[in-house]
């Protein structure tokens, strides 16, 4: 951790305002990435990843709204810039890749206007040199015969192909973060270990910083460098991939990697976390997962645990497993 | 029989299947639709060459003479050729001025359609872009547009404006906007709210551009079918409104102003001059009307088999 991290997101709190009162979909997320590093942002649906991932490009629609926090870019306070500075940076420097490649390309566009549409947005070269970079992108995504693809409607293409066209897309312009937002979740185990293994290598040799957010523990223990663990709202633990998944030491990642079913428990009854996830509208005055909690003590219920540091990572916790993860 | 014979005939011929080549096979699907779409072309190709295969032009008084008015159908005239449909009050050959007739409604028809696409689509997206109170005020108008009966709008207008095709295409303008206008701002708040419009968002594209480059074109569809539905509803009005007399000069008949010319001499036993010009006009409009039908069930995805 020699230079400044590429991102650092420091107690981010969006909220959104509806008529039923004040969601805290993020409520105070801190975390960073560094250049060339993948961090995972696990959590269940809700517990406000996407939402982080929305906030950092500044796409917050009302009623959402940051309410405060800090979202440092390369220097650049994301939070207070204006739509202007922004939207420079959107597609640029900072790009998304999204769930549903299904979704995500313009059906009555072909690959080849949407990817020169993304780098003549950003880049006046003309549009010969821009279809270039388009081939280029989608050579570098593992497309084969890409002058055959650009020419294609997302119609014609499969599913893993075109996710490989959203990011040869989210590549193009060779941003400094990439944010990932559950890109496999919609795709075959194959073709999603295939896309994994791209995205981590497009990576390591571009030296972009990624966010993927995901629930699915096994491809973040495959895929990220570090972890960072929501619930509700806050990120619960934070640390290296292989620490955390060893040795969670909050009680809620223990209860999600036990949830994971793997191939020695066949025919047991696969281990559960009881209750669900807290309404955000009206989220308890303690620790969030107090209620689900099997190491609930009084002073979990009474008021905010604060983030610390055990065993070079932060958790917010008061009785973290510590025992198990150093025995 | 034997294997090495076998490739050479199951080559399979390189059809690409574009977008293109899908509709038309669906739109085909159905004879009638089939049937209409040829008629249609039918119908704008004898418009079109109008000039070459009438055998009198219907506009040249040189040609007309008085005194073969009203004449049946198959008659020699005195210029000696065969009035195949008879003749008019005017004395005019009734197959050459109903091809000149038809000529004039599908201009008026299509170009009144055309135009009002084009500012109802102006107007429909900028409502859906701008939203807030000039959306609403954009479609407060397009309401009151709609709530007055067409024909009455059109003839007020026609009173101000008077005669003549330009006239009549501003006022049908007038009256069919609106449809546009409607049709378009629905559609594409339904496309803003799509995922590729958030991925196009993502990508740092300014809003003027992702309305027009990449929400536009998601709304053809409703569009066109809209387009059909409104050019057959702007040629029966062009026809409503010559057949009351307002619409178009004497000298110049459309279809409905032919039919307004035969329409006194109906009980006197000269059907033809008001029956032929009504059949074509009632022709036309089915076809165009069927070939709407059609691409809206094509073009309709909620309808996909």
């Amino acid at each position: 951790m020699s230079a400044a991290p590429t991102l650092e997101v420091d107690n981010l709190k969006t909220h959104f305002f509806t008529k039923a009162g004040v969601v805290k979909a993020v409520d105070g997320v801190s975390f960073h990435v560094n250049a060339g590093e993948i961090l995972g942002l696990v959590g269940e649906s809700g517990s406000g990843k996407s939402i982080t991932g929305f906030s950092i490009l500044g796409l917050i629609d009302p009623p959402g709204l940051i309410v405060s926090g800090a979202i440092r870019f390369k220097g650049e306070d994301l939070a207070t810039l204006n739509e202007e500075r922004l939207r420079s940076l959107r597609g640029n420097r900072i790009s998304m890749i999204f769930q549903d490649p299904m979704m995500t390309l313009n059906p009555v566009l072909r690959i080849d206007t949407q990817m020169v549409e993304t780098v003549l947005a950003h880049e006046n070269i003309g549009r010969k040199a821009a279809l270039e970079r388009a081939r280029e992108a989608l050579a570098l995504v593992g497309i084969p015969a890409p002058e055959r693809r650009l020419v294609a409607y997302p119609h014609e293409l499969s599913g893993g192909m075109r996710q490989r066209v959203a990011i040869a897309i989210a590549f193009i312009n060779k941003p400094d973060l990439v944010i990932a937002d559950e890109p496999t979740t919609a795709l075959d185990v194959t073709i999603q270990a295939q896309i994994l293994f791209e995205a981590q290598e497009l990576c390591r040799k571009t030296g972009t910083a990624m966010v993927w957010i995901t629930h699915d523990l096994a491809v973040i223990a495959a895929l990220a460098d570090r972890i960072a663990v929501m619930y509700a709202g806050r990120v619960v633990e934070a640390g290296t991939a292989d620490e955390v998944i060893a040795h969670p030491l909050h009680p809620y990642t223990h209860g999600l990697l036990g949830s994971v079913p793997t191939r020695n428990q066949r025919g047991t009854r696969l281990t559960q976390i009881p209750g669900m996830t807290p309404s955000l509208l009206n989220l308890p005055d303690g620790c969030a997962f107090a209620a689900r909690c099997p190491r609930v003590a009084q002073q979990c219920c009474e008021q905010q645990i604060p983030s610390q540091q055990i065993l070079g990572r932060s958790v917010r916790c008061c009785k973290p497993l510590v025992a198990e993860a150093v025995a | 029989m034997s294997i090495a014979e076998a490739p050479i005939a199951a080559k399979p011929k390189a059809v690409v299947e574009t977008p293109f080549r899908r509709f038309a096979s669906e739109y085909l699907e159905s004879r009638v639709a089939a049937f209409a779409l040829g008629l249609m072309m039918v119908l704008i190709g004898l418009a079109v060459l109008a000039p070459w295969i009438t055998p009198q032009n219907p506009y040249d008084l040189a040609q007309v003479d008085v005194l073969d008015s009203r004449l049946p159908p198959g008659t020699k005239s005195s210029g000696n050729y065969t009035h195949w449909l008879g003749t008019d009050g005017a004395g005019r050959d009734l197959l050459s001025a109903m091809i000149y007739g038809l000529r004039i409604s599908l201009i008026v028809g299509v170009m009144s359609g055309l135009i009002a696409m084009i500012v109802g689509t102006a107007v429909g997206m900028t409502a859906a872009y701008t939203g807030g109170r000039v959306e609403n005020l954009i479609m407060r108008i397009v309401d009151l547009q709609l709530s007055f009966p067409a024909i009455l709008l059109a003839l007020m207008l026609i009173a101000v404006l008077g005669k003549g095709i330009d006239k009549i295409i501003i006022a049908l303008v007038t009256v069919q906007w609106a449809y546009y206008a409607r049709t378009v701002r629905g559609t594409a708040l339904v496309e803003a709210r799509k995922e590729y419009v958030e991925a196009a968002r993502c990508l740092g594209l300014s809003s003027p551009r992702i309305l027009f480059k990449h929400i536009l074109p998601n709304c053809i569809a409703p569009l066109i079918v809209v387009a059909t539905v409104q050019t057959a509803h702007a040629i029966a009005l062009e026809a409503t409104l010559s057949f009351l007399g307002v619409g178009l000069p004497q000298t110049e008949p459309s279809l409905g102003l032919l039919i307004s010319n035969g329409f006194e001499y109906m009980l006197s036993g000269k059907y033809w001059i008001s029956f032929f010009p009504g059949l074509v006009l009632l022709v036309t409009i089915v076809a165009i009307n069927l070939v709407g039908d059609q691409l809206r069930d094509v073009l309709n995805p909620r309808l996909k088999r």
